[in-house]
């Protein structure tokens, strides 16, 4: 046992002393610490990938820590970015009120901060995002063009995440002047505890139920919901009716081809990861947020507080435009068209 | 609170015994029913009348059948003292790997790539069950630390096989597994279901009373019997009707009985049997009453607590099959938090946490009764935040009644 914590406690005094050295090593080059609020879900290893690419054309280091869902590992993430080096740091954060304590520490230290996807509402960070409320408005333009009336469903995102209230106001505005001029009925709406597709699939099967299946349209505020919704939908015999989603995954740009899901924005990774890694390296060298190319100022937020902001303009993809996934290389044709029957397929599956 | 099982004492006494000794009912099981009946008809005034349709229960029952099938393998856990965390994981982790076998490896649309895929996945989550079992058993390490690691690690797999992509759309024949649009086996083979369920409940009894007769012990009295039986073969041609009066949509085809629910019925008794009349399920009983004298006893503690987890294991792994195959989708957070509802379902149908005691039939009401919970609450549609609240508030007053109900009959 007494060897045990003499090994542990010389690892700790050895790691204790390569936080002390590297700092000082690293003083000329560019390190840009990452901290991951959640790497298990699909899309952030794409971000990861654009990230490190881009910094490694411009020259800089990349370090990263993942906080597993938890505010608390991550504030210890990025205490031990800055430890370990990072002259930038890029944050998404799990949570936009607990991570306050690490981007005053940050701040003391004078390392610039890039609030990655997720609000944090402290002045003087960068906020990089997709437009969320756009995205909500593109889901619910692209259902409302295929079906103008009728019983709408939403399929909110997790009640814990903001950006799920943002999608959702982005959808109202777009079906406000519908829903209260009566065209479009509102038959049900749920949030969706941990955006798990399997909770969607339940909520949908009792809203089917309890409107005796007279759902007209479906308002999914993501694909893995949007997944859930249509399975429930097809075990009634449903599936084919306007569904939306977001995020471009592969099972449901395929699903689109089959026509199950109207659907899927598009934020294109690639290009935030990009922006951050560009916008992180200037601020490295000194540029002020709101020198940035193609900022405005962002005010949207619950605080109403004055950011510095780029808001990146996602994409609706339908079965129209399937091949624009195709082309960036986001998805190979066979992928996308699998199990699409010829006669029905999008232009893009010929 | 350590008794051994909840199997039917004999009755040796000379004098009669009164009308609740008679009837040899678990008491304990019938409160557990009446709860849910009372839930039920609860939903039912709240949502004008839904919640008691033949769509909203069969619905339900589906519903249930995932957490139903995990809750018979965790009360065996459960009684021999251990805990497992991982269940959900496992669930999540190998119905990934069908998924990924179905989609991507095995060639798409061969009749036997599905098979193939669920033995497959079947065979892993047993053997990651007899792995965690080894550890707890042969290594001493806790359950609770062996299958909260499990729980890690299996969700890591899980997201590493695809890098946390979604797979879809899976094999077609696979997809029935879930019950789907055409997933259920139809009025008549219902009927011939529920036929050999009534035939069984005949001979039960009739055979009950030879033994007893032949061991020389008092029979129950010919009314408790036919009432007893009675009402068991009410209640299955009442299921069996309430499955078979929702129809397809659009048709008049009627649905009957839905495979992941035959599924979870067949389990039931194959895990009541298990645990009732087998030298396993009274071993698993027997550890659980007193560790240290079943293995004085001669008992081969160790194998049998690495089987109960092995069990476990193949169990999360049919509930995978059946979750994967209802999404139509393998996805590496399915059946996150789900081990918490196996858990509650096991408890609140009677488990103790102490070890020893629990039955495989409390374990399913159980949790018929924390799906009906949930499943009633969408349909009221309350906001989600509240329907955990709810929740949260029955698991502990359903534990805490059962416990004050123990005590007094103790």
């Amino acid at each position: 046992m007494k060897s045990l914590i003499s090994a542990i406690f010389g690892v700790v005094l050895i790691g204790g002393l390569a936080v002390i050295v590297t700092p000082a090593q690293a003083q000329k080059k560019i390190v840009v610490g990452v901290s991951w609020s959640n790497f298990q879900e699909e899309r952030w290893k794409t971000d990861e990938a654009a990230i490190k690419t881009k910094l490694t054309a411009l020259g800089a280091d990349y370090l990263a820590a993942d906080a597993q869902s938890s505010p608390t590992k991550q504030l210890a993430d990025i205490e031990s970015l800055i430890a370990r080096g990072a002259t930038a740091l890029i944050i998404l954060a799990q949570d936009n009120d607990a991570i306050q304590p690490a981007i005053a520490k940050a701040k003391a230290e004078g390392i610039p901060v890039v609030g990655y996807d997720r609000l944090i509402e402290t002045p003087g960070i960068f906020y990089l995002t997709f437009d969320n409320r756009e995205v909500g408005r593109l889901q619910a333009s692209a259902v409302f063009k295929s079906q103008p009336t009728g019983n709408y469903v939403f399929i909110k995102g997790s009640s814990s995440d903001p950006n799920a209230d943002f999608l959702h106001a982005g959808q109202l505005d777009v079906l406000k002047a519908a829903i209260s001029s009566g065209a479009v009925k509102v038959v049900g709406e749920e949030y969706t505890p941990g955006w798990l597709p399997e909770n969607a699939q339940r909520e949908m099967e009792q809203i089917l139920t309890r409107n005796n299946n007279k759902v007209d349209a479906v308002v999914a505020s993501n694909d893995g919901t949007a997944g859930g919704a249509i399975a429930a939908l097809a075990a009634q015999g449903m599936a084919g009716i306007p569904v939306s989603g977001q995020d471009g995954d592969k099972a449901a740009l395929n699903r689109i081809a089959r026509g199950t899901q109207t659907v899927s924005v598009w934020k294109d990774a690639r290009l935030l990861g990009a922006t951050a890694a560009e916008a992180a390296v200037a601020m490295a060298k000194g540029t002020t947020p709101d020198k940035l190319p193609n900022v405005t100022s962002f005010t949207g937020g619950p605080k109403k507080v004055n950011m510095s902001a780029r808001l990146l303009t996602p994409v609706a993809i339908t079965r129209d435009n399937l091949d624009v996934v195709i082309k960036a290389g986001w998805i190979t044709k066979e992928a996308a068209c699998q199990g699409a029957e010829p006669a029905k397929a999008p232009a893009a599956c010929k | 609170m350590t008794s051994v099982a909840h199997m039917p004492v004999p009755l040796r006494q000379s004098q009669a015994p009164g009308f609740k000794a008679a009837l040899e009912v678990d008491l304990r099981l019938l409160a557990m029913v009446l709860a849910v009946v009372a839930v039920w008809v609860g939903f039912d005034l709240l949502t004008g009348g839904i919640f008691l349709t033949a769509r909203n229960l069969w619905n339900l029952a589906v519903q249930t059948s995932v957490v139903g099938i995990m809750a018979t393998g965790m009360v065996l856990v459960i009684v021999t003292r251990h805990i497992d965390l991982s269940v959900g994981s496992i669930l999540g982790c190998v119905g990934m790997v069908m998924a990924v076998l179905q989609a991507h490896i095995l060639p798409v649309g061969a009749g036997w790539n599905w098979i193939v895929s669920v033995a497959a996945g079947l065979a892993l989550a047993g053997l990651i069950g007899a792995v965690q079992g080894w550890w707890v058993a042969y290594r001493g390490v806790p359950s609770f630390i062996v299958t909260l690691g499990g729980l890690l690690i299996f969700r890591g797999l899980a997201w590493s096989m695809t890098e946390g992509q979604t797979v879809a759309p899976l094999d077609e024949t696979f997809q029935l597994l879930g019950g789907g649009l055409l997933g259920s086996i139809g009025a008549v083979w219902s009927w011939v279901v529920g036929g050999v369920g009534i035939a069984a409940v005949i001979a039960k009894a009739i055979l009950g009373r030879r033994r007893r007769d032949a061991y020389g012990f008092m029979q129950r009295p010919i009314w408790a019997e036919l009432l007893v039986a009675g009402v068991a073969i009410m209640a299955i041609i009442g299921f069996i009707s309430v499955m078979n009066a929702y129809n397809r949509p659009r048709t008049e085809i009627a649905q009957g009985i839905p495979i992941p629910v035959l599924i979870l019925i067949a389990t039931a008794v194959l895990m009541s049997a298990l645990a009732k009349v087998t030298r396993f399920g009274r071993y698993v009983f027997a550890i659980g009453g007193n560790p240290e004298a079943s293995a004085l006893a001669g008992i081969n503690t160790r194998l049998v607590v690495l089987s109960v987890f092995a069990l476990m294991g193949l169990l999360a792994g049919i509930a995978g099959a059946i979750q994967t195959a209802r999404l139509n989708a393998g996805a590496n957070s399915t059946g996150e938090l789900l081990e918490l509802s196996v858990i509650a379902a096991a408890v609140i149908g009677g488990t103790s946490l102490a070890g020893g005691t629990g039955t495989i039939s409390g374990a399913i009401v159980g949790a018929v009764f924390m799906q009906s919970l949930q499943s009633g609450m969408v349909l009221l549609g309350l906001p989600t935040p509240m329907q955990n609240v709810v929740i949260g508030l029955v698991l502990v007053l359903a534990v805490w009644i059962d416990n004050s109900f123990q005590r007094r009959r103790l």
